[in-house]
């Protein structure tokens, strides 16, 4: 292994600009002649509208325009859309309203936009939108999924009746049942996995500048897929040409998913600029990023579990109610469906699974995927159960796990997904290892000295990343192919530019993807760079999420360099004087086989350039190669985390002892990342099983509309961690990669709810597991216990 | 942000005028509270008053028994102050778990106690301690200064000039942060001077800061733990949202006495 090459600790080649405030992110972009746009936004979570009066606001200083939901009708500009068609049971497609990027008739949740301003400074816009005079016709709201489809809940939009937008499901019904039927024990568990507001570092942005010339458009964004974010706005929204529009992401501060959907102020944006002529700069502040940008999960949860007489888990039936908010985001429909109910066999062989998903529209803010995306749900409800499980049956709840685990591959689970490699035993001994799991008895008792309770809990997690084979994602519903491209350019003088449809906020890619091709050519990793995030220099990409970069998007640079290194070597064979075939390639450098004849990297892409050794006709001058790579299959990385407890009784504060992560991400790039991206995962998880959790009340008002009243976690939250491998690799990417930026957030809600059930000796504490909450439980344990 | 006009004054005289001229003027101390509303257009002053330049309103001293702060003290000044760590440590502790090291370098004991959030450290000290709040008009005992949420005894031309805590016997206070704001969902200061003991309560009351009067009669016997373990507070009248309900903060009062009655120096 080379210092900069596979496997290699290299440092972020990134982190040079981002610590010293030298990045380029959305916000520090400023076009000549720009307005700011500031949004009127809607203070009632359900409303109609009855009058918009832009007049008085108009005539405030600086205000170009005002421009309302009908302005936006009359230019005939297409609502956003939700890209993945999901079916009913019934066979009928799943009901999704108009969404308009401004409300025209009716607001459906608080924040919903119903004019913008347009000013020269951002003050004179926030002053002339509240200028702007709207007429509500208030209508009750509903904001629990649990209650939207009931008789009676306000009706959001008329294409959904009783606000139900699918009810779905997945499996085998009659063999499910037939499993309870002859099971000898049910655990049964109602779940909340509670909704998040993803709270990325950096705000979402977006400026939109017309080219009246050209009658082209540009944006800059913040996006995790600018390439989908074009085609939308292009193709349903129906902006401009694709060839007509240029979107670039720069610098993103972090996304987690909520970076991934078109929002309607990008739209508009893009529809102001090109009406008043002039650039138009919108930045959300983090007020409106709690009311407006996707939220994650928000489940309600049905579970249960049939097990034999042998303690085998037999079958396991999942009803969830998913709140997809207000409108469907891009992806909002798959989250709940194919990237949830498809994981519902957690590492366990299961011989029958149903899972039935009705997803329902509230008045809140729009539902979609947040780091991990319906596999933390999935994780949660099935490592819950299986934890539950082993305790009301007496058993080791780790040897309950191990004797239900997958052990051999590939394995076809009830739903849908087909494991390729894993060693589940591996990662949870490993896992037990570390923490000493031997001596938890001894410092339980320890901690009781104290006044203490202190609790285990375990999750052993799998996760389907590396999304997604095309031609599978299209048979489930997806409007798009989940592949990837690169293409690599190399210089005459021998660097190299990488650029790829992936797109890096905050992962390291101009790092990782450097790494590999440091490591495939031999060159000196400052001699490559990494380019990505403009629709004008990448020709396409799909974009990143779903831990899908490494697996993906590395295999189509693979394929790529695969292509340069054949063209290197004729270009080698011209200047040898050898046949192609005959080059060897090696450590950078060209060698005629058997003999000592030799050409270096350099002395080839200056060849390729000058082409003076070969003619036009024999071979085509310059070194340039693009591939595009589809996966033949989903990746699986797993593993085994274990979280220890020690719980205050008195005031039901919990501190987080120890916490064990033993992952299998298959083979790994850069270890000090993957590092990296589980402490971020872990912190998330933590936020959401202790800290976080939004609030709407009974009128739709966000409750949790700041960090006030939102609590995300801290770094004294949080122990040190102790974090490992095992390796079984991908066998269907050509680097062996399975991916780990999700893996985290979606393995440690459980192991710390696990781990504070078991210290309080009660199941029933909800997420986020506040003092508050965590206090009552324990009253409740210690109540238990006496009795 | 709306527009304002911006006034330096550098006596409490000039400050006072200025407040009388306009209606809408604000006082400005170290701004952590008054900024943050301000930005989110929550506060509208139509004039700022600047206190930073009046010669006078900061600093710890001690005079006799007391200890006086000045009311543009900053939290971090408070809770370095060799004079506070050594004649009350419990209120140089207080500061130490109030907000974080940006807030702490900024914001006052005058402003935080003018503003008077139910969830704020400093007027638990206050109350238990028993000490005076002087204005430039008069002087004001902390059991009348008090008026419940946001609410104090203070006049609109009025201004906090200084604090004057007693020295106790012993003090000690105990916070239990919101897990969000870090502000108290719960925070007990309790204090032994010359006339007994006092219990006070941050963050728990529907109209913000109180005392325990219960506690304060065992304890005025026996100052310890010990004295008020069968003491419950009632939950009727205490907050109750997301971050706990009533019965969690009114439990939390007596754990929290009780731990700081043990820490107590
Ligand atoms: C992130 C954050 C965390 C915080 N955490 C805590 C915490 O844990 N505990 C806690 O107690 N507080 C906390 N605070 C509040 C902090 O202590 C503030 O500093 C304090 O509440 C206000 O003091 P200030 O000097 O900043 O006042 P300002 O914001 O300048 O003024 C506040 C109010 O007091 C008035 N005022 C100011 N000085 C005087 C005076 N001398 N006479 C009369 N009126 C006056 C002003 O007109 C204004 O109405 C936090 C604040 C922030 C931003």
């Amino acid at each position: 292994m080379s210092a900069t090459g596979i496997g290699a600790a290299v440092r972020r080649k990134e982190d040079q600009r981002f610590i010293t405030g030298t990045g380029n992110y959305t916000s520090d972009i400023s076009r000549p002649g720009e307005l700011r746009a500031y949004f009127v936004r809607s203070p009632h979570a359900h409303a109609t509208i009855k009058k918009v009066d832009t007049k008085a606001a108009e005539k405030m200083p600086g205000v170009a325009a005002v421009l309302t939901g009908a302005d936006l009708a009359n230019d005939k500009i297409g609502g956003l859309i939700c890209g993945w068609a999901i079916t009913s049971k019934d066979g009928t497609p799943m009901k999704m309203g108009a969404h308009p990027a401004i409300a025209a008739d009716k607001v459906r949740c608080v924040g919903d936009a119903v004019a913008v301003v347009l000013a020269e400074t951002l003050r004179q816009a926030r002053d002339a939108a509240e200028a702007v005079e709207v007429d509500y016709g208030v209508l009750p709201s509903v904001v629990d999924p649990a209650k939207a489809a009931a008789k009676g809940a306000p009706q959001i939009h008329d294409v959904a009746p009783n606000n139900m937008i699918y009810d779905w499901h997945l499996g085998d019904k009659a063999a499910t049942d037939a499993a309870f039927a002859s099971a000898k024990h049910v655990t049964k568990l109602d779940i909340i996995n509670n909704r998040l507001v993803p709270n990325a570092m950096e705000p979402r942005a977006a400026i939109a500048e017309y080219d009246q010339g050209n009658d082209a458009l540009t944006l800059w964004n913040t996006s995790q897929n600018p390439h989908v974010a074009r085609l939308v706005i292009s193709a349903f929204v129906g902006m401009a040409p694709e060839h007509k529009l240029r979107v670039i992401a720069p610098d993103v501060g972090g996304g987690f998913g909520s970076k991934i959907f078109i929002y309607p102020e990008e739209v508009v944006a893009l529809w102001a600029a090109r009406r008043v002529k002039r650039p138009v700069k919108w930045v959300s502040d983090r007020s409106e990023a709690f009311l407006t940008d996707a939220h994650g999960r928000d489940h309600v949860t049905h579970a249960e579990l049939a097990i034999d007489a042998n303690n085998k888990i037999t079958g396991l039936r999942v009803h969830t109610i998913a709140n997809i908010g207000a409108y469907m985001s891009t992806f909002s429909s798959s989250v709940p469906t194919y990237l949830y109910a498809t994981l519902l066999s957690g590492q366990y062989a299961i011989p029958a699974i149903y899972a039935e998903v009705d997803a329902v529209y509230t008045n809140t803010a729009p539902v979609d995927a947040y780091r991990g995306a319906g596999r933390p749900e999935a994780t949660f409800v099935v490592e819950r159960l299986v934890e539950v499980a082993a305790r009301e049956l007496g058993l080791d709840p780790a040897e309950f796990r191990r004797k239900n685990f997958v052990k051999s591959f590939p394995h076809q689970t009830p739903v849908i997904m087909t494991y390729d490699a894993g060693d589940y035993d591996a990662s949870l001994t490993k896992a037990m290892d570390l923490i000493d799991y031997k001596n938890f008895g001894k410092r339980k008792a320890e901690s009781e000295k104290h006044g203490k309770l202190r609790g285990i809990g375990f999750s052993t997690y799998i996760e389907a990343c590396g999304i997604a084979p095309s031609q599978a994602v299209g048979s489930l519903g997806a409007g798009v192919g989940l592949w990837e491209s690169a293409e690599v350019r190399v210089n005459p003088t021998g660097s190299i530019e990488i650029l790829t449809g992936s797109h890096s906020h905050g992962q390291g890619h101009e790092t990782t993807f450097a790494q590999l091709v440091s490591d495939r050519l031999g060159v000196p990793i400052e001699t490559v760079s990494v380019v990505h995030g403009d629709t004008d220099k990448v020709q396409f990409g799909m974009g990143t999420y779903g831990s899908r970069s490494g697996a993906v998007g590395m295999s189509a640079i693979v394929k790529a360099l695969d292509k340069i290194e054949a063209k290197a070597k004729k270009v080698a064979g011209y200047m040898m004087e050898a046949s192609g075939d005959d080059i060897e390639f090696k450590d950078g450098k060209f060698t005629v086989k058997g003999t000592d004849k030799s050409v270096g990297w350099g002395d080839v892409t200056l060849n390729a350039y000058i082409a003076h050794k070969f003619t036009g006709g024999q071979l085509e001058p310059g070194l340039k190669e693009g591939a595009f790579y589809d996966p033949t299959n989903f990746t699986f990385p797993a593993g085994c985390h274990i979280a220890e407890v020690e719980i205050d009784p008195e005031t039901g504060k919990t501190t987080i002892a120890k916490w064990v992560a033993v992952d299998d991400f298959g083979n790994i790039i850069n270890p000090m990342i993957v590092e990296g991206q589980v402490h971020g995962g872990i912190a998330q998880g933590v936020g959401q099983a202790m800290l976080e959790g939004a609030s709407y009340n009974s009128d739709g008002q966000l409750v949790t509309g700041s960090f006030m009243d939102y609590a995300m976690p801290r770094a004294a939250d949080l122990p040190s961690f102790k974090v490992d491998t095992t390796v079984t690799p991908c066998p269907s990417n050509p680097l062996g990669i399975k991916g780990c930026g999700e893996a985290g957030a979606i393995a440690s809600p459980a192991a710390l709810i696990n781990a504070i059930t078991n210290a309080v000796g009660h199941e029933n504490v909800p997420m986020p597991a506040t003092p508050s909450t965590v206090w009552k439980a324990a009253q409740g344990g210690m109540k238990k216990a006496a009795e | 942000m709306y527009a304002f006009t911006y006034e330096r004054p550098k006596s409490v005289e000039e400050a006072v005028n200025l407040l009388k001229k306009s209606g809408e003027a604000k006082l400005l101390a170290g701004g952590q509270t008054l900024l943050p509303a301000m930005k989110l257009r929550l506060a509208s002053p139509g004039t700022i008053v600047d206190l930073s330049k009046v010669a006078g309103l900061s600093g710890v001293k001690r005079d006799g028994n007391d200890i006086v702060i000045g009311a543009m003290t900053k939290h971090v000044d408070v809770m370095n102050s060799a004079e506070v760590q050594k004649s009350i440590p419990a209120l140089a502790h207080l500061v130490s778990v109030l907000g974080d090291p940006a807030v702490r370098n900024r914001g006052t004991i005058g402003g935080s106690l003018a503003n008077n959030d139910p969830s704020a450290d400093y007027p638990a000290a206050v109350l238990a301690l028993n000490a005076t709040v002087q204005t430039n008009k008069r002087k004001i005992a902390a059991d009348d200064f008090f008026k419940g949420l946001f609410e104090t005894a203070l006049a609109g031309d009025e201004i906090i000039e200084a604090v004057r805590f007693p020295v106790p016997e012993k003090a000690g206070y105990e916070k239990f942060r919101n897990p969000a704001s870090r502000f108290a969902l719960v925070g007990v200061f309790v204090a032994k001077g010359k006339d007994g003991a006092r219990v006070a309560v941050t963050g728990a009351g529907e109209s913000g800061v109180f005392r325990v009067k219960e506690m304060e009669a065992a304890l005025g016997k026996d100052f310890s733990a010990k004295a008020i373990e069968g003491i419950k507070v009632p939950a009727k009248g205490m907050i109750a949202d997301l971050h706990g309900t009533a019965e969690y903060r009114a439990h939390l009062i007596g754990v929290l006495a009780r731990r700081a009655l043990a820490a107590a120096k």
